[in-house]
């Protein structure tokens, strides 16, 4: 039996958190008050704490499970991140107090800033944007803009194949026409396969360094020195900077913008979908576009924040950004400081290369070439089992390991990113569930085909919830 | 201090496993002039003194415990009842990913679908989706959907009340589309209906309208609504979710997207962030609105299950044809909502918003005794309201900084060059002894 809703639990008169009202009338007019209460449940406290409970069990977690979802980076949160990000001293604040009441939070905001700035090779960021997405949007704001400024407005955005789907969704809300960059077989964007598409009218190229395929762009050096001389500008999609950490830096690689997602390389939680941080991140030709306002430090030490920035984009959102993930992050760079940082990445990707050596025989990778933090590994000889690569998801949640990323960026592929925070033996257990896997798409494509067997619930239905659409009580 | 759970001597064992000798192999894709670079950090610190560090940070702010403050403007100080925290804080749900596998996924699944749940009860509306970032990109996003879903309407109006982040936020959203704003003019804090009407016109896609808006008033929703229906425009209002225990939800006055920041329900002020925005409209448009959408459906066994739906909106299937370019949203935060919404029930939902509405007219009344203050505008008004000082406003808030008293924001006043417009917010943490001592610093001001 699974659970009932809160409503279906409701009793009228239950009440959790009451509050002292009075009986005074209240002085509104009719026109404006509401006719009838809003429907919400009426349960006791212990009703609600029992039932997120139970529901919080109902989750594969990082917490609790194994999660080597492709492009996610899904890492070890640390726990001190969350006391330290929680403290009333930034929890309380007001985003509408005097700079002179946040001067703890306005330098960590201006730090984190100059942090990123060293890690990633650019010379100013901002921490606006809520979540990646929002920094490609902020990103390709200000490629515009920058064309604009110059007199010479651009329409066209490159973006590969592989591409994570916000970028050409990004570049879209932003007014761009998108021009699709085919893919090569080896993985790698050629130089020869932006030559006839890059032009004049070219704002920019959206990348992803290393790609969504877990290989670093070779040509990068060289595919910069293209779009340069077009006056294109490179565009950075930093959702894979794990790979780099103390590597090397898109900056130096000659990306113009770069956003950051700190809910992946940066350890914030995901929050079963959000919130994240995006912050971008550009070259000083671009700074004045950045979204206002912006934090300064002022000749005596403190901070304030600049508002008269003619040439800015404008507002990404209200207030400064999500401010509790970004002392999350903070909390994490200070921590770890390079050192840290460093072996951080040199872990995810011996990770990634032990993982897929030890899978390759059952799953050829997409290309010989080492990858970085993350393979991508393809399941041949489906159709010939009757099976689809979501089969093989949904049974390795039997196994107890949350399923990679699969059929993304090419069909019938798996994407598996273990991160540098699993142990050895973890990384070996899962490697062995994969390799079961592998015998059952041969021996019991029955099992596959009606996975998962150990979960909470077997295998949804999305049809009929697409179908039927039941999207509240 | 890294997170690492592997010795040196496993990373030579894993090396060796997979062919190479060393970690360089690995990474000798990567030319070797890009390796050579030179950038400072901080040095690394242990976690007792990154705790010290950042409790020191935290301490050199000035917070709502130890400043009586009167602040709003789109950030609430509201009461959180502690089951928030301890159910939102659980590991199982702050740190698992978005729940594309469903069978691994039902807590967070079922949580978003009790959220929808409440956002529609509370707003009226029929349908939600799962969050967006906060509520002036949720207006930016409302905006988009009403372009793209009424061709050659280029026209987006909105009140010229609408609070001035969103109205920012939504024209640098759109600063790529081919949309043109017009600001509708107030008549005493509220739209002029009369100009309202002539600026709304077969061209116009949406009608954008905040209420309570950012001077603290009522607008007349009903009658901005009825206007952009006749000409075919959407009518989008942007609200504070906590007024609408008491407040007329946009579902009783046919809003087509109802919108607006959810911070008030159960999330800290955070300095601004996060929060989340919600996205909440009708049935016809279930199909063009933005962000991840939560469905009841079933598993094999026929046991009811959720799982998210109509993904054929979002970019990882369409791409640059998506309604949206949102993936990541304010999910944790909705959470937080959700428990604190759950918490409150249908009876403290009602309660805490009339005590927000008894507690600030009890303050307006109190200060407008004080000879020299006064309401700016007499309109209806729910938790905040302006009130016209004898004094400069700026000025009043420089003095009592130091005595760790923010009686409000200080606005602009279109009509005056230096303004003596205070915006004033007053939820129900404010108590009548705190009000006391509000109205007793005002009445130093108080002209003779
Ligand atoms: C490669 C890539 N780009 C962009 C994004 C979008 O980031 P966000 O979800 O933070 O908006 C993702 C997220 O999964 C990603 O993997």
């Amino acid at each position: 039996m699974r659970p009932p809703l809160l409503n279906e639990q409701s009793k009228p008169g239950l009440q959790a958190v009451a509050f002292p009202v009075t009986n005074d009338p209240v002085d509104l007019p009719a026109e404006h008050r509401r006719q009838t209460p809003a429907p919400l449940p009426e349960v006791a406290e212990v009703d609600v704490v029992r039932h997120f409970t139970i529901l919080s069990k109902d989750n594969f977690s990082v917490d609790t499970h194994f999660y080597p979802l492709g492009s996610c980076t899904m890492k070890y949160n640390p726990k001190v991140n969350e006391y330290v990000s929680a403290l009333p001293g930034f929890a309380q604040l007001h985003p509408l107090q005097p700079a002179s009441h946040a001067q703890g939070a306005m330098r960590l905001i201006f730090e984190l800033e100059q942090m990123l700035g060293e890690i990633c090779g650019m010379d100013a960021f901002t921490l606006q944007p809520a979540a990646g997405a929002h920094g490609e949007l902020t990103g390709m704001l200000i490629a515009r803009a920058a064309h604009l400024a110059r007199g010479k407005p651009r329409r066209k955005v490159l973006v590969p194949s592989s591409a994570h789907g916000t970028n050409p969704a990004s570049a879209r809300l932003a007014g761009f026409q998108i021009v699709t960059v085919p893919g090569a077989p080896d993985g790698l964007l050629h130089p020869d396969q932006v030559a006839p598409l890059i032009d004049e009218d070219t704002a920019a190229i959206m990348l992803t360094n290393p790609n969504t395929l877990g290989v670093f762009e070779e040509h990068i050096l060289e595919i910069a020195r293209m779009a340069h001389e077009k006056g294109a500008l490179l565009y950075y999609d930093g959702a894979n900077l794990n790979a780099l950490l103390g590597l090397c830096r898109p900056g130096d690689m000659g990306f113009d913008i770069v956003h950051v997602n700190l809910h992946k390389t940066f350890s914030t939680p995901h929050g079963g979908g959000g919130p994240g941080a995006g912050p971008v991140g550009v070259k000083k030709h671009l700074a004045p576009f950045l979204p206002s306002p912006r934090a300064q430090q002022n000749p005596d030490g403190s901070f304030s924040w600049q508002h008269n920035l003619p040439q800015s984009i404008g507002k990404m959102r209200a207030f400064h950004g999500n401010f509790s993930v970004l002392a999350r992050a903070y909390a994490y760079i200070r921590a770890l400081g390079w050192e840290g940082l460093r072996a951080a990445s040199r872990a995810a990707i011996i990770h990634a290369n032990y993982i897929k050596k030890q899978l390759e025989d059952k799953f050829p990778a997409y290309t010989n070439r080492p990858c970085m933090h993350e393979c991508v590994l393809m399941a041949n000889h489906l159709k010939e089992a009757g099976l689809t690569v979501r089969d093989i998801a949904k049974r390795i949640l039997d196994y107890g390991y949350h399923a990679p990323t699969i059929a993304w960026p090419i069909h019938d592929c798996l994407m598996i990113e273990p991160t540098e925070t699993e142990s050895k033996e973890t990384l070996d257990a899962f490697i062995s569930a994969m390799r079961k896997v592998a015998r059952e798409i041969e021996t019991e494509s029955y099992t596959l085909q009606h996975a998962p067997h150990h979960m909470p619930i077997q295998r949804v239905d999305e049809v009929k919830a697409a179908r039927e659409l039941r999207l509240r009580d | 201090m890294d997170f690492v759970p592997n010795s040196e001597a496993e990373f030579a064992a894993m090396l060796q496993a997979s062919g190479v000798s060393s970690f360089d192999d690995l990474v000798s894709c990567i030319p070797a002039k890009l390796k050579e670079f030179r950038s400072r950090l901080p040095a690394p610190l242990t976690e007792m003194e990154l705790v010290m560090e950042m409790e020191k940070l935290a301490a050199s702010n000035r917070t709502s415990r130890q400043v009586l403050s009167f602040l709003g403007a789109g950030i609430y100080d509201h009461f959180i009842p502690p089951a928030v925290d301890a159910l939102a804080s659980r590991g199982e749900f702050v740190t698992a990913y978005t729940p594309y596998q469903a069978e691994a996924s039902q807590g967070t699944l079922t949580a978003i679908y009790e959220y929808q749940s409440y956002l529609c009860a509370i707003t009226g509306m029929e349908v939600s989706n799962a969050s967006l970032y906060d509520g002036a990109s949720a207006v930016a996003e409302a905006g988009f959907l009403s372009l793209q879903a009424n061709s050659n309407r280029p026209r987006i109006v909105h009140a010229a009340s609408l609070h001035p982040e969103y109205l920012a936020t939504l024209q640098t959203y759109l600063a790529g589309q081919k949309a043109e704003f017009v600001s509708a003019p107030l008549k005493d804090g509220v739209l002029d209906l009369d100009a309202l009407a002539g600026l709304v016109n077969p061209r116009t896609c949406a009608l954008i309208v905040q209420s309570p808006n950012f001077h603290g008033c009522l607008e007349p929703m009903a009658q901005a609504a009825d206007i952009a229906h006749r000409h075919g425009a959407f009518f989008v209002a942007c609200v504070n979710p906590i007024s609408l225990g008491l407040i007329r939800p946009p579902g009783e006055y046919n809003a087509d997207f109802a919108v607006g920041e959810g911070q008030p329900l159960g999330c800290p002020m955070s300095f601004g962030g996060p929060g989340f925005g919600f996205l909440t409209s009708t049935k016809k448009l279930v199909h063009k609105i933005s962000g991840r959408i939560v469905g009841q459906t079933v598993d094999e066994n026929n046991q009811r299950s959720f799982c998210l739906t109509l993904q054929a909106r979002e970019q990882h299937i369409r791409r640059e044809k998506a309604t949206s370019n949102i993936c990541s949203n304010q999910a944790l935060m909705a959470l937080r909502a959700c428990i604190h919404l759950a918490l409150l029930g249908k009876r403290g939902f009602q309660q805490v918003a009339q005590l927000n509405h008894q507690r600030a007219h009890a303050a307006a009344a109190a200060i407008c005794g004080l000879r020299g203050f006064s309401l700016a505008f007499k309109q209806p008004f729910f938790n905040e309201f302006t009130i016209r000082c004898p004094v400069p406003s700026a000025d009043l808030l420089a003095r009592l900084e130091k005595e760790n008293l923010i009686p409000g924001l200080a606005v602009a006043d279109p009509n005056a060059k230096s303004s003596n417009l205070l915006l004033v917010c007053v939820t129900e943490t404010k108590t009548s002894d705190d009000i006391q001592r509000l109205v007793k610093a005002l009445a130093a001001f108080s002209t003779p």
